[in-house]
């Protein structure tokens, strides 16, 4: 391969990595603040009521559950549109 | 028809189809065996996860659990389902694109050590065959208790099952046998609690109305000055040990080696970030359903069962009372006050009657029943499938294949793999027929285990080039013997007593061993020389999803 392309195919690696990281950091302190963060405040959040429930049992029982889903497929999407943009997008 | 007709009929119709399936999707090539071809898409493989994933402890055990353990039973909920964000975050998109067979592949190749894949192949079959153990040992209860079979006679017709779905066609036919046994698990787990939902609240959605459950059993729970109450956090773990544990969960979940393994079997990186999303949507319709059972439980124990009469309480209480999943203590000298009236201390349930009884607590026709039995089956069997898989992919491709004999023959490894599943699967079964008490407690163990070897070897194999065999070679072993250390002080005092550390337990162990292994590949490695430029490339080939015309390619 010219040395050229293969430049290139490494400078779009790394800024495609550092993206890609900037995204699980990310998404990695919303997973946090919704389960193990939950859990350091519970007791505070227990005061409120969301359907019914005592809002802190909600957010360990479902809510963090719901969130854990959509953020799956939120970084998947977010991932097809950088693959695309640099060039790595699978068919 | 009798009960006990419907019930064969529906666990050995569901069998039957199980087989039928499995018989359909034969396999001779290697790529078929091991990865069912890479060539399922995100959606049944997300159910197939579903399926490899919930054991029956998480179908007839969880529910309890949380009854039980109250708010901090959640760390279970939350643990077991935020290991799919950790998973498709850092490790399943790699090890797809690594495009080999297994974790201790993955382990071998990038760390260029014989050693270290040993490492990873001893943890991947300690791991899986007791998790096996008590899955085989699960499917054995229940056939015992909701079909009145005998252990042993019920364990042997697990095993024929687990073998007959495995054994032809390896990971592919298991792929869609898991695909089945899904649905069957979902819909006996669901199928109770929504009906006793819909009588109680007129609409078919459990997972919202027990918030006002919630608020009832607080409510009653007041009036009975029962303390502390089921909301209440931290009454049966530290804030810490909760913390750690939920963690641990997380961390083990995403480094089990059924789980990884899996996601070698989709077609693209692309398909493997999308499956573990659709994975985490029918895991999560489990998952948030098991705290509803809970409440329901625990309601129609506070309202119908405590402070009545011993001589008038529901049917369903006497009939688990034969099976000895609930006691009644009022007698004196059982510890009780002997005035013929039920309190709730004299109340003693285990844990599996939350799901266990809850067709009979809503008074639902013998078939659901049936269905549930059907569907802790299910539970058990699939799981059981991924397991035996990975045992005798690590036996037949790891060992064998990549150490012992590189030049066996495709045909030999499959058949050497089709070999090893029957001969584990009636080990799993001899030593499940034995005492088991032993096994359910590893198996909690495992996800420590997990969280403390494979994970951190894989996550840093991937993010820091500079990780090599010495950092992840020594914080494999180091992670292991610390996590292993801190179960046997704290449990059982040998060979050095532990005093639990903050309050954390045996289950939260993994958290030592994991710091450990981390702190290894990032410190361990700078002192040692870097990886070869041949992996350094490796690593960059990992990192991106699509093959270029490139040296690696």
């Amino acid at each position: 391969m010219v040395s050229a392309e293969k430049e290139d195919i490494k400078r779009r690696l790394e800024e495609y990595h550092k993206k890609n990281v900037a995204y699980i950091i990310v998404l990695l302190i919303i997973w946090f603040i919704v389960s193990l963060g939950g859990i350091l405040v519970v007791k505070g959040l227990n005061e409120f009521t969301f359907l019914g429930f005592p809002f802190g049992y909600y957010l360990g029982a479902q809510l963090s559950i719901i969130v854990f889903i959509i953020e799956i497929f939120v970084y998947a999407k977010l991932m097809d549109n950088l693959d695309k943009k640099y060039g790595f997008y699978e068919d | 028809m009798s009960n006990q007709v419907i019930g064969y009929l529906v666990v050995f119709g569901t069998f039957a189809a199980f087989m039928y399936i499995a018989f359909s999707t034969r396999a001779k090539k290697a790529d078929d065996f091991y990865v069912a071809g890479r060539r399922i898409k995100p959606l049944w493989n997300g159910m197939a996860v579903g399926a490899d994933w919930m054991s029956a402890a998480s179908f007839i055990s969880m529910a309890g659990a949380i009854a039980a353990l109250g708010y901090d039973g959640l760390a279970y909920i939350m643990g077991w389902t935020g290991g799919y964000v950790v998973l498709t975050l850092v490790l399943a998109p790699y090890l797809r694109k690594f495009g080999k067979y297994t974790a201790p592949d993955f382990i071998g190749d990038r760390y260029e050590s014989q050693t270290a894949r040993a490492v990873a192949i001893i943890c991947a079959i300690t791991i899986s065959f007791t998790y096996c153990v008590a899955q085989v040992a699960g499917a054995g209860i229940i056939m015992g208790r909701l079909m009145g079979l005998p252990m042993k006679v019920a364990i042997a017709i697990g095993i024929v099952i687990v073998v007959a779905s495995t054994v032809m066609g390896g990971m592919k036919s298991i792929t869609w046998t898991q695909c089945a046994q899904y649905i069957v698990l979902i819909v006996g787990y669901l199928i109770p609690v929504t009906a006793l939902c819909i009588k109680m609240y007129g609409h078919p959605l459990p997972q919202l109305a027990y918030g006002d459950l919630l608020q009832k059993i607080i409510a009653k729970e007041r009036e009975l000055n029962i303390t502390p109450l089921y909301i209440e956090p931290f009454t049966k773990m530290s804030m810490a040990d909760m913390w750690v544990l939920t963690l641990v969960l997380m961390i083990g979940t995403a480094g089990l080696p059924h789980i990884m393994m899996r996601f070698f079997t989709t077609p693209s990186v692309r398909d493997a970030r999308y499956s573990a999303g659709w994975a985490l949507i029918f895991i999560g319709a489990l998952y948030i359903t098991a705290p509803a059972y809970a409440a329901f439980q625990k309601y129609v124990v506070l309202y119908d069962v405590i402070g009545k009469p011993i001589a008038q309480l529901p049917e369903w209480v006497a009939a688990w009372g034969k099976v000895g999943l609930l006691k009644i203590k009022d007698a004196i000298e059982l510890g009780g006050n002997g005035d013929g009236i039920l309190q709730f201390k004299e109340l003693d349930l285990h844990r599996d009657i939350v799901v266990l009884s809850m067709p009979e607590i809503a008074q639902l026709p013998y078939i659901v029943s049936a269905l549930v039995a059907a569907g802790g089956l299910a539970a058990a069997i699939s799981t059981a499938d991924g397991l035996l898989m990975v045992i005798a992919a690590a036996i037949s491709h790891d060992l064998y294949y990549k150490m012992i004999n590189p030049n066996a023959s495709e045909a030999t490894r499959v058949y050497l793999g089709k070999s090893l599943i029957g001969a584990f699967a009636i080990i799993a079964g001899i030593v499940a027929a034995g005492n088991i008490g032993f096994i359910v407690q590893i198996v909690a163990w495992a996800f420590s285990l997990a969280a403390a070897s494979f994970f951190p070897a894989i996550v840093m194999g991937v993010f820091d080039k500079r990780t090599n065999a010495y950092g992840a070679g020594i914080g494999m072993i180091g992670g292991l013997l610390i996590t292993l250390l801190y179960i046997l002080g704290v449990k059982f005092g040998w060979p050095v007593k532990i005093t639990p550390i903050a309050g954390i337990k045996d289950q939260g162990a993994g958290l030592f061993g994991m710091a450990f292994n981390f702190l290894s590949c990032i410190i361990i490695s700078r002192l040692t020389p870097p990886p070869s430029e041949k992996i350094m490339d490796l690593v960059d080939h990992l990192r991106y999803p699509k093959k270029l015309t490139d040296a690696h390619d």
